[in-house]
């Protein structure tokens, strides 16, 4: 069928892998998600230069060992079952093998939920990858000065699940969602793309009549 | 290397200088004119790389309508001459009105899938040819893709293309199998990552594979990224993988067995990351990458041209033929296949 929306299971179409971070970015906000992946637009702010020039130490892939402890960086990591793809930036390994994903993060407060379900997406993937329980890993903050500990609780993971078939449902009818229009948007690299409060004016009708 | 193909005047000695002579096109290396081409038998021109090309045959050719593409050495696209006046907007809108029409859809699908079992099943009797022996899983492998290719024709819908396309797939892999000789061991295609050095090898040269389909693409005008077999997705150049799904066993699978079994790549060039990720260290992607662009030289007889050109210039022949499938100009897409 070739109608409007022509989205058919094709030679690889079905298969393809959700993007670990599509997840931080749908929880933040689903339309940020769209215009990233869907629309490929892409903007720099200063969470996103931050966040580069944070990246840039784990960037380059290879093992070191810090304090007896093995580190992993650029590390890649999937899941069958749920679908995704992705990279770690940080992986430790305790002493007894257990991976403990790291993430580095610049962006806002208003983030952290959604770091929280990225890093615990990370998880699931070494779960499956290693074939053992990933139970914590850590969010560290403004280049590596405040760290938090995440459990990763059942919460947590069902969630996970549930974003990662949003995202996917989401790629698969490539639309944007609505607009936020609120406090996440000051804080937002693809502002001047998504245009948030005009289109919001739009929809209301509401731009002032012309003055006679 | 200088070839006329389809009219279109192909230029890849580094260093070569090309400039208008009264109403005809020279080609100079080192002062000395290797080739001279009347004007009006010209449809364009494509260069790669360091290929001089005077101001004076640029201005020619935009002002007729000719065109000039520009690609890098390595054959990524650069950039195409816009005249005033430009065919390309028939040619897409072309793209698209074939997107909304299933029948000619059907039709493309077909014979993209047709041509990659036939030059898949190619390259298995080639290799078992090779090994000088009788394998009877390639002997039945062969077989099986050539009830396929019958059975393509037959399929009644895109997706019935696509399943015997999944089918062929693995058909062809699991047998691909029997080929590879020495230290690798070949379980099964892995990809988003490459879980072993053999799929790491495959999407290695699959990603320049169609990044070469894409400046074949792009080259004749087209928009790489309305595509028929593949579903549309942002980003994904689904043409240049429609293009390129002929291709994969000519150009990339027998590449890597020819590596693996003459021993010129070796499971020390391999990161394995842990948990399972294998990487192409960068010494041995340097290795793959020569013979890469050395395989792209050899001639192969292009039976529709019925001339000899190189095998890395095809997709650009197909890309052509293509766009005059999508004009109207000929009934059928006639894919390239191996003898």
């Amino acid at each position: 069928m070739r109608g409007e929306k022509r989205v058919h299971s094709g030679t690889v179409s079905d298969d393809e892998p959700v993007p670990v971070s599509a997840l931080q970015h749908y929880v933040y906000c689903p339309r940020q998600c769209a215009l990233i992946h869907v629309e490929r637009a892409w903007g720099e702010n200063v969470f996103t230069l931050r966040g580069r020039r944070v990246h840039e130490r784990a960037d380059t892939p290879g093992t070191m060992v810090r304090e007896g402890v093995r580190v992993e960086r650029a590390l890649p990591i999937w899941s069958e079952r749920l679908g995704l793809i992705g990279q770690a930036d940080v992986v430790e390994f305790l002493p007894d093998g257990t991976p403990f994903p790291v993430e580095y993060k610049s962006g806002p407060r208003l983030a952290r939920r959604a770091d929280e379900v990225q890093l615990c997406a990370q998880a699931i993937c070494l779960e499956e990858m290693f074939g053992r329980p990933v139970p914590r890993g850590a969010l560290y903050y403004h280049g590596g000065r405040r760290r938090r500990e995440i459990a990763f609780t059942p919460s947590l993971r069902e969630e996970v699940e549930r974003v990662t078939q949003q995202v996917r449902l989401l790629l698969r009818q490539q639309r944007l969602p609505a607009p936020a229009a609120d406090r996440r948007c000051r804080h937002c690299s693809l502002l001047d793309v998504c245009l948030p409060f005009a289109i919001r004016r739009s929809i209301a009708g509401d731009y002032g009549s012309e003055s006679m | 290397m200088t070839h006329v193909i389809l009219n279109t005047l192909y230029v890849q000695t580094q260093g070569a200088y090309i400039h208008l002579y009264q109403d005809t096109v020279r080609v100079e290396v080192e002062e000395e004119v290797r080739l001279q081409v009347p004007l009006h038998h010209l449809g364009g021109v494509v260069v790669f790389g360091n290929v001089l090309v005077s101001p004076y045959l640029i201005q020619r050719f935009a002002e007729d309508g000719r065109f000039i593409v520009w690609f890098s050495a390595s054959g990524r696209f650069v950039g195409r001459l816009q005249g005033p006046t430009s065919g390309n907007v028939l040619l897409r809108r072309a793209q698209h009105e074939v997107l909304s029409d299933p029948g000619r859809t059907l039709h493309l699908a077909r014979c993209i899938v047709s041509g990659k079992l036939k030059n898949s099943r190619q390259v298995l009797l080639r290799g078992l040819r090779d090994l000088q022996g009788s394998v009877p899983a390639i002997e039945e492998a062969a077989d099986n893709l050539q009830v396929l290719v019958n059975e393509v024709q037959r399929a009644s819908s895109l997706d019935g293309v696509r399943g015997v396309e999944g089918r062929g797939a693995h058909i062809y892999f699991t047998a691909l199998g029997h080929l590879i000789r020495g230290d690798f061991v070949w379980t099964a295609r892995s990809r988003r990552p490459p879980r072993d050095p053999i799929n790491a090898l495959l999407s290695f040269a699959y990603a320049l594979l169609v990044s070469d389909c894409v400046a074949a693409c792009e080259g004749a005008g087209l928009d790489p990224q309305v595509g028929y077999l593949h579903a549309l997705r942002p980003g994904r150049p689904s043409l240049a993988l429609d293009l390129a799904e002929e291709f994969r066993s000519v150009l990339a699978d027998r590449l890597v067995l020819s590596l693996v079994n003459r021993r010129q790549v070796q499971p020390g060039d391999f990161d394995v990351r842990p948990g399972g990720a294998v990487v192409l260290k960068d010494d041995a992607r340097r290795v793959f990458l020569d013979a890469y662009q050395r395989r792209k030289q050899e001639e192969v007889t292009h039976p529709l041209l019925e001339q000899r050109i190189p095998i890395g210039l095809v997709p650009y022949v197909q890309a052509r033929l293509l766009a005059r499938f999508l004009r109207g100009d000929t009934p059928k897409y006639v894919p390239y296949s191996i003898r």
